[in-house]
């Protein structure tokens, strides 16, 4: 049990590649919390995926202990948290758990899109902010036109930032400081029924469900029995912790303390982030106020390229799934791909994630089927549904009108590319907002359809402003608009796995892109192939890949035999790894190609 | 479904559906040509008696697992056969006729190159018993000729077909068409050039870049333009059948034409999945012993293969063909006949029928006929006959 005046609890806020991982590694080896010969780069990065691409996806945590110039010993509570707008509410609901902030900036880049997004949820959790200006050993750092532009573009005050290299620990031991001093220690009172926020919780396979939690009142300690306030559930208490970043025992946590139980929970799924704790007996009346559960917002068909791994994708997306209860599943079958799972996801990054998870961790080859959203159709009869996959899409003629998601997307931009952006964000059928100079880069905010984001809008940001741009976007409202389902039929037959949900203004263009694509694609047949682009019965674009006209062995004698079937043999195998369709084999490259427009 | 053992008594008198013959490979050129995949080497020095003891001994070692055989045909391929001393051949032709009952009609053919120095020996071969030679003429004029790295001239080519004429009663000779920046009109007209030199027989193959070859590594550092598009490969092929037909050369096999009973007989036991011996070096061979069919194979380097004579085996481990490799196999060799194969046969062979839907919808598709009781491609299947046989292959 610590006093209460000697924790601190903090978040670190940036924007991806501006340090904040190895601010957090200098921080966690200044303080002596991890032994040297233990230290590797990104210490709260557990997977290998948040390692590999530098990203943070799950929150991290943990606990430091400084003594500071004052003499006095501090515990100092770090929530590393994700930095993608697709993790956004992980964010959210570490920065309720928490009292302050230290925001990130890169000296030689300035503000980014993300550092915007999340600095505005610090700010909305009432926190305490540090500015920080991190790389400053760069040639390129330029701390006063960045502490003027965090004024400028944030409001906040940075004439106190601290110049930190997080790289050579240059200005870690006055970050200490900062977070001691300038930070405000916690409140609340040991003496009050328990009350613990369920910040959250994850699977681990040899101690079952870790809970994650920040006593606000009470204490909670080893053995008790604890009331999950939403559902009543009771559970005894058998582990109690910190996160040193490797989990330590404790005997109790205090009020304004940071750390793990575990309780003989099964399913990450009985655990409901935002939750509040209290005691079985003597509890709090009222729980603390809870956070929106997060909602998937993208949803697409993962399908095993062999389908003989069926079983094995349902293994790996459920036990995934233990782990991340933002991630929703159900069976699918397609005609084309066979049995699969439609997914829903809080954004293309979550998807790429997932997918990448299953393909490395579980060596399944997968077929993504086109990133789709969700739709909100009124029927005529009043009801109105939410369409999750351009496949369920009812007979128009029973369709009043659609409905789709649209978000408020923010690009920070060098002003030499924002020709580009803008023009991209018109294609995608944007409508701008605002557009405001920081400096040399440019503020843009749009009004976008979310399904003209998911459809590799990203990729083609990156790819007209040279990776320089940055982009942040959340979800608005939904808005009425002319949406047709494009199916793309293949030998007269509808392949479903192509088809998806788009502007009637797009769907022209799109669909003609569609089909000359797969006319590059599909392997030409003993017979001519129409590959067609249609809106309910109406076909909108049209290729005939035509027949094959030779391909025969000229010579075959005795001693050809043997070599010449193995190669048919083989070209037969091979062949066997496409998808029939009808008379068609269309092979799986199609599939990922087809999904992968330009423009 | 039929017992066991009148399974037994099928596979093991499969083979007389077609035949026996004996393949013997010489795998010796004066220079390698860059399309050819074939096992053939450049030597300096070769050692006569020695090869000819070596086939000898490989002649006693087949002929004692084949006895009771009657010998349908004799075929020298290689490399360059017509380089051999006519004695050579003579040893082997004698010895064979020694080992086995021959037919009466025994075919013994002989692949040659018409160039001068073998054109000198013809009359030798048909004094050591050769009665048919296969000649590579390839092309009618020069600039092709050397492309294809040929060392022969047209002229010495049509001196060659002279000569062969003059001493063997059945000659064929090959062209290969498809060659680079060849014309449809351009091989329309060689074509009618090379009918008009007379033959009962002609093979015309279109150019293939094998792997391995000399034509494959520059094809792929971008080399060897101007070689024909799939339409325009089709188009020749389709020209190719329409001018034989106009001078009566039945198309009897993909590659192949003939005057009605001119057809090569001993590749005709392939097409028709007979057995046949290989011996020398890289011979391939399919021998039914105990009714059992073996893939046969010898050691392919000519010195190895040479030593492997005198010291050890020949041949590689054998392969014993599963019924539905067999199946599979007479599938693959009998559809590039134009009288097809006999779904009977396969289904005695493999003990599963052909697949009926897949044969209903080649035929629905124009690929497939049937003609007597026979499946047999139709000119528009045997031109997409790798799609065809990729869709009927069991297994």
């Amino acid at each position: 049990m610590t006093d209460l005046s000697h924790i601190r609890n903090f978040s670190i806020v940036a924007h991806i590649d501006h340090g904040k991982s190895t601010l957090a590694d200098r921080l966690i080896q200044e303080t002596g919390t991890v032994k040297d010969r233990d230290m590797q780069a990104q210490m709260l990065d557990t997977m290998d995926i948040e390692r590999e691409r530098g990203i943070t996806i799950k929150a991290n945590t943990v606990r430091i202990e400084y003594t500071a110039d004052n003499g006095h010993a501090y515990i100092l509570n770090l929530i590393d948290t994700p930095g993608h707008v697709d993790f956004a509410y992980e964010v959210s609901r570490s920065m309720r758990a928490v009292e302050g902030s230290l925001l990130v900036v890169d000296s030689s880049q300035g503000v980014e899109a993300q550092t915007l997004a999340n600095v505005y949820q610090a700010i909305d959790a009432n926190h305490d902010i540090v500015p920080i200006l991190n790389k400053i050993d760069l040639p390129a750092s330029d701390c006063d036109r960045v502490a003027e532009q965090i004024e400028d573009v944030i409001g906040i005050d940075a004439t106190g930032a601290i110049r930190v290299s997080a790289k050579t620990g240059q200005g870690i031991h006055e970050t200490l400081e900062a977070i001691v001093h300038e930070l405000p220690p916690p409140v609340g009172d040991r003496d009050a029924p328990l009350k613990a926020m369920l910040v959250d919780s994850w699977y681990d396979s040899y101690l079952g469900v870790i809970v994650l939690v920040r006593v606000m009142d009470g204490v909670l300690k080893k053995g008790d029995r604890v009331r999950m306030m939403s559902n009543d559930s009771l559970h005894l208490i058998e582990r109690i912790g910190v996160f040193r970043p490797a989990m330590e025992k404790v005997d109790e946590l205090g009020p304004g303390e940071i750390g793990f139980l575990t309780a003989s929970i099964k399913q990450v799924r009985d655990t409901k982030v935002g939750d509040t704790i209290t005691s079985e007996r003597g509890g709090a009346s009222t729980p603390l106020p809870g956070f929106a559960p997060s909602q998937p917002v993208v949803f697409c068909g993962l399908f095993p390229v062999d389908s003989a791994e069926f079983e094995d994708l349902r293994e790996a997306i459920s036990k995934l799934a233990l782990n991340d209860a933002s991630f929703s599943y159900e069976m699918e079958t397609s005609a084309a791909l066979g049995f699969g799972f439609r997914c829903g996801f809080l954004g293309l990054l979550h998807l790429e994630v997932i997918r990448d998870r299953i393909e490395r961790e579980y060596d399944i080859d997968l077929i993504t089927t086109a990133p789709s959203v969700i739709y909100h159709v009124h029927m005529r009869d009043g009801t109105v549904n939410d369409l999750h996959n351009p496949a369920d899409m009812p007979d128009l003629t029973f369709v009043d009108h659609m409905e789709e998601p649209r978000i408020k997307a923010t690009i920070l931009v060098p002003d030499e590319y924002l020709g580009d952006v803008l023009k991209l964000c018109q294609d995608r059928r944007g409508i701008q907002m605002d557009l405001t100079y920081a400096g040399a880069r440019a503020m843009v905010v749009y009004d976008l359809p979310l399904n003209e984001v998911v459809f590799d809008f990203y990729d083609r940001l990156k790819s007209v402003t040279k990776g320089y741009a940055s982009f942040d976007y959340h979800l608005t409202e939904y808005r009425q608009d002319n949406l047709v389902k494009l199916s793309v039929l293949v030998n007269e037959e509808p392949v479903d796995a192509l088809s998806m949900m788009v502007h009637r203004d797009r769907a022209e263009a799109r669909g003609r892109a569609m089909v000359e694509k797969l006319k590059d694609l599909i392997p030409r047949h003993m017979f001519k192939i129409p590959i067609q682009a249609a809106i309910g019965g109406k076909v909108i674009a049209r290729e005939t890949l035509s027949a094959m006209r030779k391909d025969v062995t000229a010579k075959c004698y005795g001693g050809d035999m043997t070599r010449k079937k193995k190669l048919l043999e083989k070209q037969k195998k091979g062949k066997k790894k496409m998808r029939e369709f009808g008379k068609v084999s269309i092979p799986q490259e199609a599939f990922i190609s087809a999904l992968k427009l330009d423009g | 479904m039929r017992s066991p053992n009148s399974q037994q008594a099928v596979l093991a008198d499969d083979w007389r559906n077609a035949g026996f013959g004996l393949y013997v490979h010489w795998p010796f050129c004066q220079a390698k040509c860059p399309y050819c995949d074939f096992n053939s080497h450049v030597a300096r020095e070769i050692d006569h008696s020695a090869w000819v003891r070596a086939y000898l001994s490989e002649l006693t070692r087949v002929a004692s697992e084949t006895q009771n055989r009657v010998l349908n045909t004799i075929y020298f391929g290689g490399g360059t056969p017509s380089l051999m001393n006519p004695d050579t051949t003579g040893a082997i032709i004698d010895t064979a006729k020694s080992l086995w009952r021959v037919a009466n009609d025994l075919e013994i053919t002989l692949e040659a190159n018409p160039g001068s120095v073998e054109a000198g020996r013809f009359a030798g071969f048909h004094d050591a018993g050769v009665n048919r030679v296969s000649l590579g003429v390839q092309a009618l004029n020069d600039p092709d000729l050397r492309r294809l790295g040929r060392i022969h001239t047209a002229q010495d080519a049509q001196t060659a077909l002279g000569i062969a004429r003059n001493c063997f009663d059945r000659v064929s000779f090959d062209l290969i068409y498809g060659r680079q920046d060849q014309t449809l009109a351009g091989w329309k007209a060689e074509l009618k050039q090379a009918l008009t030199l007379s033959s009962d027989h002609i093979s015309l193959y279109q150019l293939t870049i094998e792997d391995g070859t000399a034509f494959a590594d520059r094809f792929a550092r971008g080399g060897l333009t101007g070689l024909p598009s799939e339409d325009l490969g089709a188009d020749m092929y389709q020209a190719t059948l329409d001018i034989c037909a106009d001078h009566d050369l039945a198309a009897y096999e993909v590659s192949n034409f003939a005057n009605p009973g001119s057809e090569s007989r001993h590749n005709l036991i392939y097409w028709r999945y007979g057995d046949y011996v290989g011996i020398g070096p890289g011979a391939h061979g399919r021998v039914t012993i105990d009714a059992n069919r073996y893939a046969t194979e010898c050691i392919s380097a000519p010195d190895k293969w040479l030593a492997a004579v005198n010291t050890d085996i020949t041949e590689l481990p054998r392969q014993m063909l599963s019924p539905q490799e067999q199946a599979n196999e007479f599938l693959m060799m009998g559809l590039r006949l134009s009288k097809g194969l006999d779904p009977a046969r396969y289904l005695a062979l493999g003990g599963r029928e052909l697949d009926r839907d897949k044969v209903k919808y080649l035929c629905d598709l124009g690929m497939l006929t049937f003609q007597n009781n026979n499946i047999c491609a139709t000119t528009q299947g045997r031109l997409v006959l790798n799609a065809v046989i990729r869709e009927l292959l069991a297994g």
